[in-house]
């Protein structure tokens, strides 16, 4: 290290002595919890439905309640400072589902809030939703064009 | 005239050590939990620290300290030459506000992380150039408003790396004189910008430790003192594996300091309060510098100290543009007199 310019040779060895003192993600304790948090959020979302549909939705109808009542219980526990807790702890199984998109969205919001309610709010509202939208639409696109073709 | 208070390449000494007249930090709840909580001079329970918004809540966190230390030392704005303070904010807002509600002349400083070490290194020098006589230095970081400029909205649910660190809630400040009763500081050395090709935002020790490294390296070169010298010799904010790599370089280098080599990051919280690699951000090395080393240079614990401020010198434009993440070390020799 005795230039000021390291070499391309030192940057490497030193990446090898970064890959062995890091520690390794927990891969497997990471999926399982992601399993059951993710797995707990949809057998809500269940019992949810089942209920709507006992009330005498129809199926759509049912549906379409249930992610409301997902996304609104997502939404309010975000701002009591909570859903954070459970993506902390259970990774993707808080961050996929359709709360995890509200919680991506109402963070955002309480977050710019305070640089007011056009270019605060309005305009960072999907920073971290917005990528999700763009190539999940974009993603839709491509399979609808395709399907079209070659169906 | 040559440079006659250089030493080596790299460090100055200082003919009559400025004086470490006094020092004040003022933290968030977490840090106050923390370890070191009792060694804090104000420990705001709620990260809005009265504030209507966190970045005024990190400008309450600076101006609090820096009025303590102004205090302590029994001075008032008027006996101030110079102020010298950074943080990590865009355009260092928080030093720059805290410094409008200070009539005092004010030089802005940005050296991430390194901010603290990098002002003190600085105010020794105007003091002992003859330029001031007493400097007020500080430094601030919030764990909010540094998560929002440089990763994600605070509540939106992440899983961290165990690599990752988590900002210190906090401001330290310092009053350097050119007499009075107090530690000294006798050298500085300035460290150079080393860039290992590490480019992960989220493991921030392994781009910092091998400036720390270079630095101390560099140090005992140009001192030609033994790493013993040093009661202890530690670091900003290298968290748990940064101080590993560091003492891995170290030893390729033939030092092996691991017998007394510590780091605020480590120090600041308790593995309890799962912040993964420890504590980073200005204020990390500056509260643990202001409260804990202080006092314990000032109960006669340790003569002489070695401190390296350690900064990661990215912004989140040059991360998501691929670019790699080049990393600083300043370090400062504190003497208790």
């Amino acid at each position: 290290m005795s230039e000021a310019i390291v070499s391309e040779k030192q940057r490497k060895e030193y990446a090898a002595i970064v890959s062995r003192v890091k520690p390794k993600p927990r891969v497997w304790r990471n999926m399982f919890w992601a399993f059951v948090v993710g797995g707990l959020i949809c057998l809500i979302g269940q019992v949810f439905y089942n209920y709507f549909l006992s009330l005498g939705l129809s199926l759509n109808q049912a549906g379409a309640a249930t992610s409301s009542s997902l996304v609104f219980i997502a939404a309010f526990l975000t701002g009591l400072g909570l859903y954070d807790e459970v993506s902390r702890f259970g990774g993707a199984g808080g961050i996929v589902p359709i709360t995890g998109f509200a919680n991506s969205m109402v963070a955002s919001a309480l977050e710019y809030r305070a640089e007011g309610l056009i270019f605060g709010v309005g305009a960072r509202l999907f920073t971290i939703a917005g990528p999700v939208l763009v190539w999940g639409i974009t993603t839709a696109w491509v399979a609808g064009i395709l399907y079209y073709f070659f169906r | 005239m040559g440079v006659f208070k250089k030493n080596g390449s790299q460090t100055v000494w200082f003919e009559n050590p400025p004086v470490i007249i006094s020092t004040a930090s003022v933290v968030g709840p977490q840090e106050g939990e923390g370890p070191l909580g009792k060694t804090f001079d104000k420990v705001f329970y709620d990260t809005y620290c009265d504030e209507e918004t966190w970045e005024k809540a990190e400008q309450r966190l600076m101006l609090e300290a820096m009025k303590k230390a102004l205090q302590k030392a029994n001075l008032q704005e008027k006996d101030i030459d110079f102020m010298l303070a950074g943080d990590l904010l865009n355009q260092i807002v928080s030093a720059n506000f805290t410094a409008s509600a200070l009539s005092i002349p004010f030089l802005g400083l940005y050296g991430a992380c390194s901010t603290m070490y990098e002002g003190m290194a600085l105010g020794a020098m105007l003091i002992d150039g003859g330029f001031a006589a007493r400097v007020l230095v500080g430094a601030s970081s919030h764990y909010s408003t540094a998560e929002r400029q440089f990763r994600f909205p605070t509540e939106l649910g992440v899983q961290r790396p165990m690599t990752a660190q988590w900002t210190v809630t906090g401001a330290g400040a310092v009053v350097l004189a050119e007499k009075g009763s107090g530690p000294v500081i006798t050298h500085a050395t300035i460290g150079r910008v080393i860039d290992m090709g590490q480019a992960d935002p989220q493991d921030m020790g392994a781009v910092m430790a091998p400036a720390a490294a270079d630095t101390i390296v560099r140090h005992l070169q140009d001192t030609g003192r033994a790493y013993d010298y040093y009661d202890l010799i530690y670091t900003g904010d290298l968290g748990t594996y940064g101080k590993k790599l560091a003492d891995h370089l170290l030893r390729q280098q033939g030092y092996d300091i691991s017998d007394r080599f510590t780091d605020c990051g480590i120090l600041i919280y308790s593995g309890a309060q799962d912040v993964h690699a420890g504590g980073s951000g200005c204020g990390c090395s500056a509260v643990v510098t202001c409260g804990y080393l202080i006092e314990k240079l000032k109960d006669g614990s340790y003569k002489r100290l070695l401190g390296i401020g350690t900064g990661s010198l990215h912004s989140p434009c040059s991360v998501q543009q691929g670019s790699t993440i080049p990393g600083i070390g300043h370090a400062l020799v504190i003497e208790a007199r």
